[in-house]
């Protein structure tokens, strides 16, 4: 009894209806746009393509797990705080009180994902939105990075990271380079341009494969895989979609959303980690506005405000969007602060578009 | 006559100082439908939460297959093979009909440490599952939003059935449908019923319980006014006693008998 109004579905209109599909055009039109106006400024050279890349990427890591958050139907507004508090707290314990920097990033991730954990457990045990709760925190965990760093160094932003970290096993994980000797090749053949003078002369312009790319890679495709291949990632769905109706059927929502809650906070201490090691310092203000960003990039990516609905690989790219756009109006250079101009248009475009193409897979009216 | 698959003795269930049930009878048989009626506030939501393990009886107790039972959880219900659909909470609309259908008994396949969904086997049941119940679905990867609210019904109760249900508590799972929705959903319960299993169909509308159910029981005000057998009662009947009196008797007389 096949129903005679409904059309048969083509293979193309298959593949190309999906939820990062506002993303996909997005990204294309970015692209477009920067190769018109900025072409020729050096953004698409190799350190162009490195500049924006590590940009898109810082902002890949925080929304894989705002993502994931999202669709699991629960936010966390305290993501920009915890990047401060989570470098503060690496540099005080190295550089202040003389710990090991693995030992260091290991406490971090500890305190943080721990953090993480409680926000979610107040949201479910008081039943009161994300929203308030992790606004809460997003005032508390500043309050405190900043309370923090006077106590114990009298200053607000730490040095000396960089030189703790010398020879660390994990310090390289987060600030590394690898695939060096692959690039050299690159230059050795003539793909890649090599510094002409100074201390560095004959060695290729970028490096290598920074750990912060590996990092983000990793975890958008292990969001994704997570996403859309397991069972908890029909149950992160399931939790966002309805959790009484899961509840009935047997899904631990409460687990989800606590779990997806310390996920957030995992990703946003590997933020401020790779950071920290980037920049051989830790600063109490790092990491603001950043929770907005994420879920900038997340929306962008297709995914729904009130959760159950959602894709990984979308808030990936809208991470790319959001790097691309930012580098690219300095490389075209174009006033900064059109950035955010830029920045909310395609914010709404994007958003009018994936409501559009969500109705149409959902059936919603 | 063979135990019943779920045996109900004088159930009360309070709530502070308000008694939602007060000591209701129920059974249901193999093979069997047996309609639950009752006007709105009669209780049949609070009766059918403690059958499916939502609520814990005050008073009371309950035998499944002759054995005496608690239920800790709708889980411990569920594994006792009780399987309830709820009338508005059965189906997650954003998500496709194979994730709902699954959802919570996800079939996996794994490799070394990795574990993940067996789509291509969790496809295939679904497609024929439903097939079994008389809807094609145009890919099972289509989102529950798609479908109409009759067959959102149908794949939850085709679910319950797959996994392995005994008794399947169905709440008013025509009361927001049209005509040829509800019959298709009438349809499925009595294609339910007749490979075996015990049906509790909750309604107001004695239409609906005259055409599928085998016994009838009403509920009013927190108890049971009685089970009859089919033949045994005309609908008139059965709504003078869901509305408890004869006033409903003189608005259907002025109304010309449509209600």
């Amino acid at each position: 009894m096949t129903d005679e109004r409904l059309k048969q579905v083509s293979t193309l209109r298959r593949a190309m209806i999906r939820p990062e599909l506002g993303a996909i055009c997005g990204t294309i039109l970015v692209f477009v746009f920067f190769f018109m106006i900025a072409g020729d400024s050096g953004m698409f050279s190799p350190e162009g393509v490195q500049n924006w890349g590590v940009v898109s990427a810082q902002f890949a890591i925080i929304a894989v797990g705002a993502c994931l958050l999202m669709i699991a139907g629960e936010f966390d507004l305290s993501v920009g705080s915890m990047i401060g508090f989570a470098g503060v707290v690496i540099a005080i314990l190295s550089v202040h009180m003389g710990w090991p920097v693995w030992l260091s990033i290991i406490a971090a991730f500890v305190v943080c994902v721990a953090l993480g954990a409680l926000n979610g457990f107040l949201v479910i045990k008081t039943g009161l939105p994300s929203f308030i709760v992790t606004l809460a925190f997003l005032y508390i965990l500043r309050g405190l990075t900043i309370w923090l760093s006077i106590l114990t160094t009298r200053q607000t932003i730490i040095g000396g990271v960089k030189e703790a970290a010398e020879g660390d096993p994990l310090a390289f994980l987060f600030g590394g380079v690898i695939f060096k000797d692959l690039f050299q090749w690159f230059a050795d053949l003539g793909l890649l341009d090599t510094f002409t003078r100074g201390s560095r002369a004959g060695q290729p312009v970028v490096e290598g494969l920074p750990m912060l790319m590996v990092w983000a890679l990793a975890l958008v495709i292990f969001g994704h895989w997570l996403l859309t291949k397991t069972r908890f990632g029909n149950w992160i769905f399931a939790s966002g979609g309805d959790a009484q109706a899961a509840r009935y059927v047997g899904v631990p929502v409460n687990r989800v959303k606590i779990l997806m809650f310390m996920f957030t906070a995992f990703c946003a201490t590997v933020f401020a980690t790779c950071q920290v090691m980037e920049f051989g310092s830790a600063a109490a203000d790092r990491g603001l506005l950043k929770e907005f960003e994420a879920i900038i990039c997340v929306v962008i990516g297709g995914a729904l405000l009130t959760g159950g609905y959602g894709s990984v690989i979308g808030a990936a790219l809208g991470a790319l969007i959001f790097g691309v756009v930012q580098q690219g109006l300095f490389f075209a250079g174009a006033e900064s602060s059109l950035f955010r101009v830029f920045l909310g248009g395609i914010l709404i475009l994007a958003v009018i578009m994936n409501t559009y193409i969500r109705r149409m897979i959902t059936g919603e009216r | 006559m063979s135990t019943p698959l779920i045996e109900m003795n004088n159930i009360e269930k309070h709530f502070g100082p308000v008694i939602a049930l007060g000591g209701v009878s129920f059974d249901v048989m193999e093979g069997e439908c047996h309609c639950l009626l009752g006007d709105n506030g009669a209780g049949k939501s609070t009766f059918i939460k403690t059958m499916s393990g939502v609520h814990k009886p005050t008073k009371g107790t309950m035998k499944v297959s002759g054995k005496e039972i608690t239920f800790d959880s709708p889980r411990d219900a569920m594994e006792n093979g009780i399987a309830t659909v709820y009338q508005d909470l059965a189906m997650i609309p954003l998500m496709s009909v194979t994730r709902n259908f699954w959802m919570g008994r996800e079939p996996r396949k794994s490799f070394g440490p990795f574990k993940w969904i067996d789509f291509d086997h969790a496809n295939s049941v679904t497609l024929n599952e439903m097939a079994r119940m008389g809807i094609n679905l145009r890919e099972p990867e289509q989102a529950v939003g798609t479908l109409s609210g009759g067959e959102r019904q149908t794949v939850a109760i085709a679910r319950a059935v797959y996994f392995g249900a005994k008794v399947l508590i169905l709440d008013e799972p025509t009361s927001a449908l049209g005509v040829r929705q509800t019959s298709n959903v009438l349809a499925t319960i009595d294609r339910v019923r007749k490979s075996g299993i015990g049906v509790i169909f909750i309604t107001h509308n004695v239409r609906h319980a005259m055409a599928v159910g085998d016994r009838f029981t009403v509920l009013n005000r927190g108890q049971t006014h009685g089970t009859a057998k089919r033949g045994e009662i005309k609908p008139e009947e059965l709504q003078d006693l869901m509305a408890g009196g004869q006033e409903l008797a003189e608005l259907e007389g002025s109304l010309g008998g449509t209600i």
